[in-house]
């Protein structure tokens, strides 16, 4: 090639099938006449069960099966922890089917097995479950109150895990400053809302007797590792296959879904594939949830606004059950200090049990809400010392040449350090500056407010760790045949694009088009070592291992090249599909090379002949593959983070509030992003743009409306306010490419950081433009007319 | 996220309709079902029997006559929309469909369903309140006339009778000279009114308003006109002060509870911001000459 | 795991009241006897393979459903399959070549990154394209055309690089 593929603007190979409609979701996969799973769900945040009838829904017509808890044999169990921590004791996690008591509103219950989704919900209206409701407290800071109503008897408080980290001295920082700073934020319960739904089907085929499982999942093979556990086989004989997945954000990656464990059970049991596929409201009512915490943060700072020093302390809402363990809390823990130095912090944190559907990581995972607590103190810290926004910032902001900045004693959600790696926050902070150009915007502004016009400026920071280990692997093979490269990872994708970034790194080092490179994820079969996709980790730690894979394989290719060709090494260049001797126009396609390195080779197509053309691939006297060799191009590589590798931005917005309907308008909004080296940036800025939609959902549209008896009120499309394309604004993208000193391709994730600064930008905003209303202060997201409304008339004085 | 059973029948002709409809009271009738089928998919309604209009004969098409737009049974939203006929009677009418849900909703969805189904945020309902329409209904002892002042009772009730059809509704034309206006504010695009206003405004030859109807929708049980709003702008030279005090007055037509989407107290501020705004747009049109 | 043997006396298909439907799916008349309760999406992604058609909320609010019905977008799944008897149905595998080759909305979308999980992609496309046969003159303003896009929910892309497909198409597109 003669153009370098890593860095360009390359369109993605997987659009043609999905514009065409040929995209393989789990519903759209054909199987042989399955059955549909429905669920019974618990109409109570809190209650016993005190009896389950489910005689009426066995006799309907076209039902198969029915199970209650009671019928589940080895899957009557609590399911797994995922990650234990100290900081928790005795964690609960959630039965697929609950006995004894329901925790949130939509725990199954019930699963019927039908002959259609249709009869399934006809039959599961049929079972009768009687319940003595218990009372419950639902908001966070009530259900820590001495005498809340408990989730779990065992939990007094409803303490699910308390931890504090401390990095540096604060305790002898805090009396050396000269102003202080506290505020609380709240940031509200919120949802990932994929477009499609979770699915799973399974079949199973009792000839080989393996299990197939189709899972709409982030994280196939720990979902094969725990199906092939729990029913006790070998894993060789549980294949499951994550297809084309509609979006994921997190969502999609809870081990395990009561759904992902029971319909496997029943296709095992039932001898004939069944399917359950998540409708809208059960994505409402049963997928995890995130977002809710309240943040008392206190900054001491000096008069110059430099901050000494951190206080934050956090309750954090873990919904009915705690399977993820503390990593929301424990990311938007160790995100608090920001970009900024802050060399003391002491940040502590409460998980609380509440009566709702269980909270596990959605895009931002915790950053989004620490990011909105620093922001929001550091815009306070700046009106009370009298400095700019920016220039408070400024002072703060780590420098170049201060990385890495380690915050030594604090351990990231991976249980590794907290190092700041690489950035140059101020040239950020100095080209958002520069688009806002706040001095222009303040005469604008006060030219505005004159004509009762109401303009505000909006501006966050973030930072954010990416790319978590442990590891992600890379097998690259390249065909015989057509000379095409199979690449495979662990890894699934709902939209991200690897196909096509994974092809991008491939092919420049084996000198081949990029549509040649054909990614395979998301199956067990193709390769089954390897994480999930989540935690903006798949660039980073699968993309270096395909990295490293391909450059083994480079390595195999010259060889045999230098071989055939009978050339040095040295001489040997890869491009366009071929190996070519530097400055001559002799070369040996790919497909000639694949073939040559098998010993056996029938002629079967003229790659085969023409590899007879060449020297032999391998020069040794002795047996055709030599001690160690293998044959064919083909090679494994993995990758394994030392710690996590730390990407920024920073968000400004300018926003009009029209105070007689509190409409908030965004009339531009710029975005400075540092991911590191950029595979595509036509991607990045995808995910960034996303991102930033799904940001704004959060600041202004999107919260789980609980009401006291912990009934989800939206628990639909109608009235959970997902933005359409007329509510998000045009967002203009600029990048800086500061390498990541940590891997070989100098990468850092991108996939959640859009979505991390945009409350903390909308609610400086508008709070800037509401001011000389004297509105008070924004410090909860969502910000709805309502709130608007309601700072208003308290500034009217009603 | 699928519907319960029911029975479904496809009637040829109205007779056959109201026959089913008299019949089987659990029935309900199904025209474009883009409020009737949400419900149904969400086991919100299950209705023994869909009585399915779309073949029966004359419930289709728009027409202009008598001083009145007619608007039969099956015509769908975005027909009246884009009808150059129905714009030239009343420009209102396209106004506020831009505001109805989506494109793809308003070209299966039928006006009179909507006006059936009666949402007390709905605008159509609202329009056909504020022109001064009515709907015409069909039953087993033969058509009336049921002015839309009478047929929305309650949010989701009309004052149709179970085994009556209706057939057609009559918005009234544009009275000569007046100007008209609507708007709303919704928290995201084409959802239901937090607050909509529709306001026609006509001036006498001494350039004091006549004629001043102002109705609303999205604030309490059904749409209505704000009889009080309208009293401080009749007669009036709709200036400053009286859009002001018309707006104010309009805040205690608002009973809708606090919801998800709005406070009652900020429901208010929006339907007085949208008085004085809708009529002040509808006054300059009628000054302009439309 | 316990194995059942296959329950032999299970039936294939619900015991709902049935219908003859006759319905013109991207230019073929189809008929079938389906549940009255069937909804069109469900037909054609169970019934007919067509399985471009995606669900995403059957209660009509984010699109992705979207296919022409009598040349005019709607939503799917809040129209009944025997609704649709007697009526031509267009969906997304109607668009692209013989050969594979993308319509111009396709490849508007491909050239301006306009997917990502391409779940909501066909209900947009549906949508744009029953806007561009239409009569009306679309508005290809920014504003315009999100107005033209609200009623598809998009979880992934921002919208904005949807903005711009649609522009680039509507370039693309022979006027009419």
């Amino acid at each position: 090639m003669s153009t370098r593929a890593f860095g360009s603007r390359i369109r993605r190979t997987i659009d043609p099938a999905l514009l065409r409609g040929e995209g393989a979701f789990v519903d759209d996969i054909p199987l042989a006449n399955p059955l549909h799973a429905a669920f019974v769900r618990s109409p109570y945040a809190r209650a016993r069960i005190l009896s389950i009838d489910v005689a009426a829904a066995r006799a309907h017509p076209g039902v198969v099966a029915v199970y209650t808890g009671e019928d589940i044999g080895v899957l009557d169990r609590e399911m797994p922890l995922l990650i234990p921590h100290s900081s928790m004791r005795d964690a609960r996690t959630q039965r697929p089917l609950a006995k004894g008591d329901v925790y949130y509103v939509g725990q199954t219950i019930v699963m019927v097995v039908a002959v259609d989704r249709y009869t399934a919900e006809d039959a599961a209206a049929l079972v009768e479950v009687e319940y003595e409701p218990r009372p419950v407290a639902v908001d966070i800071e009530e259900a820590v109150k001495p005498g809340a109503p408990l989730v779990h008897d065992t939990h007094p408080g409803n303490v699910a895990a308390y931890f504090v980290q401390v990095s540096g001295k604060p305790d002898e920082a805090i009396p050396e400053a000269e102003h202080v700073t506290k505020i609380k934020v709240r940031v509200e319960r919120s949802t990932a809302a994929p477009m499609e739904c979770r699915a799973v089907a399974a079949q199973f085929d009792p000839v080989t007797g393996e299990l197939t499982v189709w899972d709409g999942t982030q994280a196939p093979i720990s979902v094969r590792g725990g199906l092939a556990s729990i029913f006790n086989l070998d894993e060789d004989k549980v294949r499951v296959i994550a297809p084309n997945v509609g979006g994921g954000f997190g969502q999609k990656v809870l081990l395990f879904y009561p759904d992902e464990l029971l319909v496997p059970m029943a296709a095992m049991q039932l001898g004939r594939p069944v399917k359950y596929i998540e409708d809208r409201r059960e994505n409402f009512i049963g997928s995890s949830q995130e977002r809710a915490q309240v943040h008392a943060i206190e900054l001491y700072a000096k008069k110059t606004g430099e901050v000494i020093a951190l206080r934050d302390s956090f309750l954090h809402d873990t919904g009915a059950f705690i399977p993820y363990g503390i990593a929301v809390a424990q990311v938007a823990s160790t995100s608090i200090a920001g970009p900024y130095r802050i060399p003391n912090i002491w940040v502590e944190f409460t998980a609380v049990y509440t009566p709702t559907v269980p909270v596990t990581p959605y895009r931002g995972c915790g950053r989004p809400q620490s990011c909105f607590a620093i922001e929001r103190a550091m815009d306070q810290l700046a009106e009370e010392l009298g400095l700019d926004r920016f220039e408070v910032r400024r002072r703060n902001l780590i420098a170049e040449d201060q990385f890495p900045w380690t915050r030594e004693g604090l351990l990231f959600a991976d249980g590794l350090r907290v190092s700041l790696d690489s950035g140059q926050y101020q040239k950020a902070l100095d080209m958002v500056s520069e688009k806002l150009a706040p001095k222009d915007f303040a005469a604008e502004q006060a030219k505005a407010r004159a004509a009762g016009r109401y303009l505000g400026l909006g501006l966050a920071f973030y930072v954010e760790g990416t790319g978590l280990g442990p590891y992600e692997g890379g097998h690259i093979k390249v065909h015989p045949i057509t000379g095409k490269v199979y690449v495979n990872t662990g890894l699934t994708t709902q939209g991200q694009g690897h196909e096509t970034v994974f092809a991008q790194i491939v092919a420049d080092q084996l000198g081949v088009a990029v549509e040649d490179v054909i990614l395979v994820e998301g199956d067990t079969r193709a390769f089954d070592w390897g994480v999930a996709t989540f935690a903006s980790r798949a660039a980073t730690v699968s993309g270096n291992a395909i990295h490293k894979a391909a450059l083994l394989v480079r390595k195999q290719i010259i060889h045999a090249a230098a071989n055939m060709l009978e050339a040095s090494e040295d001489d040997i260049e890869l491009r366009d599909g071929a190996a070519w001797i530097r400055g001559t126009d002799r070369r040996a396609p790919l497909a000639a090379i694949a073939t040559a390195t098998n010993p056996l080779r029938y002629a079967f197509n003229e790659a085969a002949k023409a590899a007879t053309q060449f020297a032999p691939a391998s020069r040794h006297d002795g047996p055709p593959l030599d001690e160690g060799q293998h044959p064919g191009l083909e090679a494994t590589d993995y990758y394994s983070p030392a710690c996590a590798t730390w990407a920024y931005g920073v968000h400004g917005a300018i926003v009009e509030v029209d105070p007689d309907l509190c409409d908030v308008k965004i009339r531009k909004y710029v975005c400075i992003h540092d991911c590191g080296n950029m595979i595509n940036p036509t991607l990045v800025e995808g995910q960034v743009m996303g991102g930033i939609a799904q940001g704004l959902g959060g600041a202004m549209y999107e919260r789980i409306e609980y009401d006291r008896e912990g009934n989800p009120q939206n628990a639909n499309f109608v009235d959970f306010l997902v933005p359409y394309a007329t509510e998000v604004p045009n967002v203009e993208v600029l990048h800086l490419e500061t390498p990541s000193p940590l891997n070989p391709l100098g990468v850092k994730g991108v996939g959640e950081a859009g979505c991390i600064a945009v409350g903390a930008v909308i609610a400086s905003g508008i709070e800037d433009a509401l001011a000389p209303l004297g509105a008070g202060k924004f410090r909860q997201t969502p910000i709805t007319p309502s709130m608007i409304h309601a700072a208003l008339e308290g500034a009217d004085g009603r | 996220m699928k519907p319960a059973l029911f029975e479904y029948s496809a009637p040829k002709t109205v007779h056959e309709a109201i026959a089913l409809l008299a019949t089987d009271p659990g029935a309900m009738v199904l025209a474009g079902g883009q409020s009737l089928v949400p419900a149904m998919n969400l086991r919100l309604a299950s209705p023994s029997r869909l009585v399915d209009i779309q073949h029966v004969a004359g419930l289709h098409g728009i027409s202009v006559e008598g001083g009145k737009i007619v608007v039969k049974a099956m015509t769908r939203h975005r027909e009246l929309e884009l009808s150059e006929a129905a714009y030239r009677a009343n420009p209102i009418i396209r106004e506020a469909m831009a505001h109805v849900a989506h494109i793809p909703i308003r070209n299966r969805g039928t006006v009179v369903g909507s006006l059936c189904h009666a949402d007390a945020a709905a605008e159509m309902p609202m329009i056909l309140v504020l022109t001064g329409g009515s709907v015409v209904a069909e039953g087993p002892s033969g058509r009336r006339t049921i002015a839309a002042d009478d047929f929305f009772q309650f949010h989701m009730t009309t004052s149709r009778r179970p085994d009556e059809l209706i057939v057609e509704a009559h918005f009234p034309v544009l009275p000569e000279g007046a100007g008209a206006a609507f708007d709303e504010f919704t928290r995201r695009h084409g959802d239901y009114a937090i607050a909509a206003v529709g306001a026609i405004v006509g001036f006498g030859e001494d350039g004091r308003a006549r004629g001043v109807r102002v109705a609303t929708c999205g604030i309490g049980s059904r749409p209505m006109r704000l009889a009080e709003a309208e009293a401080r702008l009749e007669g009036t030279k709709i200036e400053a002060s009286d859009l002001a005090a018309a707006g104010e007055a309009a805040k205690a037509a608002v009973t809708a509870p606090d919801d998800m989407h709005a406070t009652t107290s900020y429901r208010r501020r929006v339907v007085s911001t949208l008085v004085r705004r809708v009529v002040e747009t509808a006054a300059r049109r009628a000054r302009k000459g439309r | 795991m316990p194995r059942a043997r296959p329950r032999l006396s299970v039936p294939s298909v619900s015991s709902d009241p049935r219908a003859r439907v006759s319905i013109t799916v991207n230019g073929e008349q189809v008929e079938r006897e389906v549940s009255v309760r069937l909804l069109l999406s469900d037909f054609l992604r169970h019934e007919l393979r067509l399985t471009g058609t995606h669900v995403g909320c059957e209660h009509g609010v984010c699109g992705a459903c979207t296919v022409l019905i009598d040349g005019k977008a709607g939503r799917s799944c809040l129209t009944f399959a025997v609704q649709a008897s007697g009526h031509e149905v267009r969906t997304i595998e109607s668009l692209a070549g013989e050969d594979g080759s993308l319509h111009p909305i396709q490849e508007a979308f491909r050239e301006c990154h306009a997917l990502q999980c391409g779940y909501c992609t066909p209900g947009m496309i549906m949508n744009i394209l029953g806007l561009f046969e239409s009569e009306e003159k679309l508005d290809l303003s920014d504003e315009g055309i999100r107005l033209a896009l609200s009623g598809n929910l998009c979880r992934c892309t921002g919208y904005q690089n949807i903005v711009a497909a649609v522009r680039k198409a509507a370039e693309a597109m022979p006027a009419g």
